[in-house]
């Protein structure tokens, strides 16, 4: 077990930086997500902590030795991969006793190792098959198992059940975290999944553009998002943001007044940001009305869209509606509930 | 997708095909029906008569010292040919494979021999090494090397085998390197993780993986060495000295057209052919056995 750390941690390929200085602390045993859109430079950070990458600038250290120039092998992890890069040529037992082979681990402790992993993954009767004969889920458990049976101070995950079909990846993402709490291995675990980064995440890494927007416990990021990005990538369906202008006593967008938290110097521009789950049906008093102009009903919620000072805007109201498209809809917004953002630099006020 | 095409006339599909077919029996099992003719006969010796022998011409050859003097040869060769031309190709394939910067400009260089025909790469290997001459045979000279490959058996064998091979190298090089670019990089990134160093990586994962072209290239340079060769044969030692590099493919040629032995010629290239059929079968059983995934 160990803890990574990670310094100013920069990556260019030739004159373009893609990663512009990651600082992030996982402690020994956590669980740390790191979650993004395609192209966000998340896998390249993880494969420059696996040493698949070089470290540019900066500095990664593993359980407080710096790692920067030390191969991957010497780096005591092991990693899950999207594609699972199981050997096609080896039966699942030398899969996942290949690395136990090369470190001189001998004979009789293999078998050890990797029937204790074959039964924590259930996968003693495919020990003699080859990976093309095994499911995806299979496969996916497989990779697994390479890695626990190595016992290193450091899961490295990269997008593991993205190839997976949506109910497998429910169940193997349940799996996982079971898994890791049990060993209590370190962890830093890749997606471009708002869901598994939430439901598995000690905390979150939230990165766009090369840049780690917010650090944080997955509540935490969902209750109080640091940035305009965060506040849209986490949480679905997506934050509504609504542009508005800072009043006396309040926040003013279009024809509807907020009551805000905070005070704000009046006249500010700043954007405005509301979850469709937080906005409540209220005939009595309310804060916004809004024309139905389309109605989702999925039974557990009903999803009502509409638009707000030219922005669209959703309310997701809880269990059925009468409400059809059309219908005025009024609706109220808890002040404590509302997130103001710097209109320009899109940073939490 | 690609749709069935139902022919109204009877006669045009047959008649779409027929180029390909003529070319087939022209070339393929004309030929190939001559020989087996000829292989049971016995020709006059002003090749106006022939005569019905049965397998006559078949003992004759199998029980003559120099069919089997040049059945070793053929072996010793084709197998020396395979693995020169293997190897290196392998070699140059893993380093080309690493290449990132102008790697069009070294694959384009390392394809030119393929390019070259067999004749042409003869004569530039003997000018290279001939005695008196030669570059490469000076320098052999300077090394206190007695080189003459015009009288010394072995050392025409060494020229033929490394003439043959390095043509040969370019094509095995475009395998192997199509094969290693279809192993995935993340297989390669996971054995590095599990500790494994260059070295093991290449022989636990990469060769397994390549197993299927190597076997299939060994086939084909067998083959290549069998029919091939005959040009760089030819142009470098015409089989000699006394015999030394004088495969089946240029013995048959030889008895057949310089000793106007029809008969003799005949049977030993239906032998060659059953020698040969006999390998491509080989290798389609064990190919579509071997592949791994």
């Amino acid at each position: 077990m160990a803890d990574v750390r990670l310094r100013n941690v920069r990556k260019s390929y030739g004159d373009t930086e893609v990663i512009h200085g990651v600082d992030c602390e996982i402690a020994d045993g956590e669980f740390v997500v790191v979650v993004g859109p395609s192209g966000c430079g998340k896998s390249t950070l993880l494969r420059m902590v696996a040493g698949l990458e070089e470290i540019t600038k900066g500095e990664i250290a593993i359980g407080g030795r710096v790692v920067n120039d030390i191969e991957p092998k010497d780096r005591d992890i092991a990693m899950v991969f999207q594609n699972y890069a199981l050997y096609p040529h080896m039966s699942v037992f030398d899969n996942m006793a290949y690395g136990l082979k090369i470190r001189g681990v001998p004979r009789s402790e293999i078998e050890a190792r990797v029937e204790k992993a074959a039964n924590i993954l259930q996968l003693k009767p495919l020990l003699e098959r080859k990976p093309r004969q095994l499911s995806g889920g299979q496969r996916q458990r497989v990779a697994m198992g390479r890695a626990i049976v190595r016992d290193p101070q450091v899961f490295l995950f990269d997008e593991p059940l993205s190839n997976l079909d949506a109910k497998l990846r429910v169940q193997m993402r349940v799996e996982i975290k079971r898994l890791q709490q049990d060993l209590g291995t370190t962890s830093i675990y890749v997606t471009h999944d708002q869901v598994e980064a939430m439901t598995l995440a000690d905390r979150l890494v939230v990165m766009n553009a090369g840049v780690a927007e917010q650090v944080g416990p997955p509540i935490e990021v969902y209750e109080r998002p640091e940035t305009v990005f965060v506040a849209g990538f986490i949480g679905s369906p997506a934050m509504n943001f609504l542009p508005a202008i800072a009043t006396e006593n309040g926040l003013s967008v279009g024809e509807a007044r907020f009551r805000a938290a905070q005070r704000l110097e009046p006249g500010r521009n700043v954007t405005v940001g509301v979850r469709p789950e937080h906005l409540e049906l209220d005939p009595a008093s309310p804060t916004l009305r809004v024309r139905a102009e389309l109605v989702e009903a999925l039974g557990a919620d009903t999803i009502v869209h509409g638009t707000l000072a030219g922005a669209p805007l959703l309310a997701r109201l809880p269990g059925t509606q009468r409400v059809v498209a059309g219908d005025e809809v009024p609706l109220r917004c808890a002040p404590e509930h509302l997130h103001v953002f710097d209109g320009a630099t899109g940073k939490r006020i | 997708m690609r749709r069935r095409v139902v022919f109204k006339q009877k006669l045009l599909p047959y008649l779409l095909l027929a180029p390909q077919v003529a070319i087939t029996l022209v070339f393929f099992y004309w030929p190939a029906a001559q020989a087996v003719w000829y292989s049971t006969r016995r020709e006059d010796p002003f090749g106006l008569r022939s005569q019905f022998v049965g397998l006559e011409n078949f003992i004759t050859v199998l029980e003559d010292p120099s069919y089997i003097n040049s059945l070793t040869t053929t072996a010793i060769f084709s197998l020396a040919v395979a693995v020169l031309a293997i190897v290196p190709a392998l070699l140059l394939a893993v380093m080309a494979d690493r290449v990132v910067r102008a790697a069009t400009v070294y694959k384009t260089i390392l394809l030119s021999p393929y390019a070259v025909a067999p004749a042409i790469a003869g004569v530039l290997w003997l000018f290279l090494f001939a005695p008196g001459i030669g570059v490469v045979a000076y320098v052999l000279q300077f090394l206190g090397i007695d080189w003459n490959f015009v009288l010394r058996g072995e050392q025409a064998m060494l020229l033929v085998i490394i003439a043959s091979a390095w043509k040969q190298i370019s094509y095995n090089f475009l395998f192997f390197l199509a094969g290693l670019q279809s192993i995935p990089k993340s297989l390669i990134e996971a054995a590095a993780i599990d500790g494994a160093g260059e070295g093991r990586r290449f022989w636990d994962v990469v060769f397994p993986l390549l197993s299927p072209t190597t076997f299939f290239l060994l086939v084909v340079n067998v083959v290549y060495a069998f029919f091939d060769t005959f040009g760089i044969i030819h142009a470098v030692t015409q089989g000699g000295p006394a015999k030394a590099t004088e495969i089946l493919v240029y013995k048959v040629w030889y008895d057949g057209v310089m000793a106007l032995d029809l008969g003799g010629s005949s049977a030993q290239s239906v032998i060659l052919m059953g020698i040969v059929i006999a390998l491509t079968a080989i290798q389609f059983r064990y190919v579509e056995r071997k592949v791994h995934y």
